[in-house]
């Protein structure tokens, strides 16, 4: 997994609360067996009309979002299915970093794996990075440093996060957790042992 | 003497395995339920990495997301579909994971064969990639959806990464009133919960309500947990979970034996949980959602809420987007809501006692010629218990499709699909955007509310039915 230490990018602000998992990427883009090439399925009936070109009003589309890497929205973002094609999606149009109020479990745990992160400010923060993104109609940027936990711009702004210590650990050293997991190998089977492996019956 | 417990307390403590200095703790999974559409990439990782499914009798699959409800003789027309189908075929014999395959008299949806077939056992830790898999904790078990990463994890180390979540007490006094199902009762909790009320705990349903419903009912309720963002629901097992499961094919041999294990889950009566609410089900009316998510709900006696009278800026400006999404006007009757198709089923209401409310509703009427409705079965097994009894006659008498078991227009994956601009009476759990077909309009409901809206062409309130 490709670390994640710190970072700075243009912010697409998605003023929306309840962002579901079926919006991040509909489902009939599921189907897919690989990990990669959702990004261009990334809010697809959102991003584009009836006649597949890009719709201009949606918040991704607009010029100042162009290249966007911070992904802002309102609370609740990825709640619903636990389909990780949400964060792969994400990913693969070119998002590190997405910032909201609050998260769907699933869909936080599920950035983690990918080298993504998911940060939680306040209600009062992210009002205030909605009005510095829409201030000027042109593209804001934000620094997220995940070794200082904060979230700052040129202009003043300062927030700090948190984030739990092994999930952190993860990223910032990109590390390979079932790799990790199976250094506790013996633990697992001495749990069996002792546990007798439940049994299967049929 | 030991702290008093919850039930969720009782099985995380016995399923830590370790807790590694600066690490989350390492939970033991007891079964691992794989379907075609998440589970691809996971063993792809497996074969990349060279390792294999640690516990391979404790993991279970069948595909469900994907396929076809017509008749299963013919090819799958989709060519991705098949692939993915496929794929899950190839996997499972690679990696020798027992398969519930299309076909098989026991395929199904994965949250409904589980508990069918014994799979699902009280104190259990059970995942899926899969979000409804809080369904299963309607057995007295910790069961919870997992991305495909995680899914990874859980075949290569039988084990997740998992901080423990908060506890937090539904107690449901009273009983439901006549005409009022699980279903409503659970859209109730929702819609008074929100979409994130649950987030980050564990809902454990208590009291004589809860105590009162039979094991189809329990798992209507605890399948939509996820709904209020709780990754997990779960009822305390009891005699109604010990006498569903006793004879199944997967129950335990020394069936007392176990029980006796199951009669100690019970949270104990002094245990304190991180929060309680307490809900009355005399409250609780028929549900209908209105909006695009399941928190958007009203009772059918109600009428399209404004949305300037719903919590803060943000739950308004959802509310107005999805009144237009809906192409609904404040202030209109839910009863004067006309529907172009009505579905029945989803791992949410796809039981053979959820089909035979759903008959018992139609038996005598037809279908109004405005509306196409289609039944699909949880499973093989439901399918063929509902014909023993003569419900698909029933169904198909009064216009309604029967089809093959699956998840269909849940979520649209397969062909069963709304067009852009259908309105449906749904049974299943999610109302979102295009859930059901882009463009399309869900409403959630029981399955007897499903019936009687098949019938008339709109809502109707189902305590004033008239029965044949």
């Amino acid at each position: 997994m490709e670390p994640f230490t710190s970072h700075t990018g243009i912010v697409a602000a998605l003023d929306r609360a309840n962002v579901d998992t079926d919006q991040i990427i509909p489902k009939q883009f599921l189907k897919r067996i690989e990990r990669t090439g959702f990004g261009q399925f990334l809010f697809s009936d959102w991003r584009f009309l009836p006649d597949g070109s890009p719709d201009p009003a949606f918040e991704l589309n607009r010029p100042e979002a162009a290249g966007a890497t911070v992904l802002l929205a309102r609370r609740n973002f990825g709640c619903g299915s636990s389909r990780e094609h949400a964060p792969w999606a994400l990913a693969d149009y070119g998002f590190r970093v997405v910032i909201a109020p609050t998260f769907a479990d699933i869909f936080f745990n599920n950035c983690f794996q990918n080298g993504m992160l998911p940060v939680k400010l306040s209600e009062d923060e992210v009002a205030e990075l909605f009005r510095r993104t829409a201030a000027t109609g042109q593209p804001y940027r934000l620094t997220v440093d995940l070794e200082t936990n904060t979230v700052t711009d040129t202009g003043g702004f300062t927030a700090s996060f948190s984030v739990d210590p092994f999930r952190r650990r993860c990223l910032l050293e990109g590390l390979d957790d079932i790799a990790l997991s199976l250094t506790h190998a013996d633990e697992i089977s001495a749990w069996e042992a002792a546990h007798g492996l439940p049994a299967v019956g049929g | 003497m030991p702290a008093p417990r919850t039930l969720l307390d009782k099985i995380w403590d016995e399923h830590v395995v370790c807790t590694p200095t600066g690490e989350l703790p390492l939970l033991y999974i007891d079964r691992h339920l794989v379907h075609e559409v998440t589970s691809p990439q996971a063993f792809e990782g497996l074969r990349l990495a060279g390792r294999r499914v640690r516990r391979p009798e404790a993991t279970f699959a069948t595909p469900d997301h994907n396929v076809p409800t017509t008749d299963r003789r013919l090819p799958i027309a989709d060519p991705v579909s098949k692939q993915q189908i496929d794929t899950l075929r190839a996997n499972c014999q690679e990696f020798g994971v027992r398969l519930f395959d299309l076909g098989d008299a026991d395929q199904g949806i994965v949250h409904v064969i589980g508990p069918e077939l014994g799979i699902t056992q009280p104190g259990m830790t059970i995942v899926c990639g899969d979000s409804h898999t809080a369904t299963h904790g309607a057995l007295g078990a910790l069961a919870f959806g997992i991305g495909t990463s995680e899914v990874e994890h859980v075949l290569a180390t039988q084990t997740l990464r998992q901080a423990k979540p908060k506890s937090f007490e539904i107690r449901v006094t009273g009983r439901l009133p006549e005409g009022v199902t699980a279903k409503d009762l659970v859209l109730h909790l929702i819609g008074r919960l929100s979409t994130e009320g649950g987030t980050g705990y564990v809902l454990e349903y208590t009291g004589e309500c809860i105590r009162g419903l039979g094991m189809a009912e329990r798992m209507t309720v605890c399948n939509m947990s996820i709904e209020a963002g709780a990754r997990a629901g779960m009822i305390a097992p009891d005699a109604t979970t010990f006498d569903y499961l006793r004879g199944r094919d997967f129950a335990p041999a020394d069936f007392d034996g176990a029980m006796a294990a199951w009669e100690r889950l019970p949270s104990d009566p002094e245990a304190v949980y991180d929060r309680v609410e307490i809900f009355s089900a005399a409250d609780v009316v028929p549900q209908v959602t209105w909006g695009t998510n399941p928190a958007q709900v009203v009772g059918v006696d109600g009428d399209v809420p404004d949305p300037g009278s719903l919590g803060d800026s943000s739950e308004q400006a959802s509310a107005v987007r999805a009144l237009e999404y809906m192409g609904l006007a404040v202030g209109t009757r839910i009863t004067d809501i006309p529907l172009d198709r009505v579905f029945i089923g989803s791992c949410t209401n796809s039981s053979i006692e959820d089909l035979r409310a759903a008959a018992n509703v139609i038996k005598g009427h037809r279908v109004a010629a405005t509306v196409r409705a289609m039944v699909v079965p949880g499973s093989g097994r439901v399918k063929r218990q509902a014909e023993e009894e003569g419900l698909d006659r029933v169904f198909t008498a009064a216009g309604f499709e029967w089809r093959e078991a699956g998840c269909s227009m849940c979520l649209g994956m397969n062909p069963d699909t709304l067009a852009p601009g259908e309105r449906c009476a749904s049974t299943s759990n999610r109302n979102f955007e295009g859930r059901q077909g882009k463009g399309g309009r869900t409403h959630l409901v029981s399955p007897a509310m499903a019936a009687a809206a098949a019938v008339r062409g709109h809502f109707v309130d189902i305590r004033g039915w008239e029965y044949r």
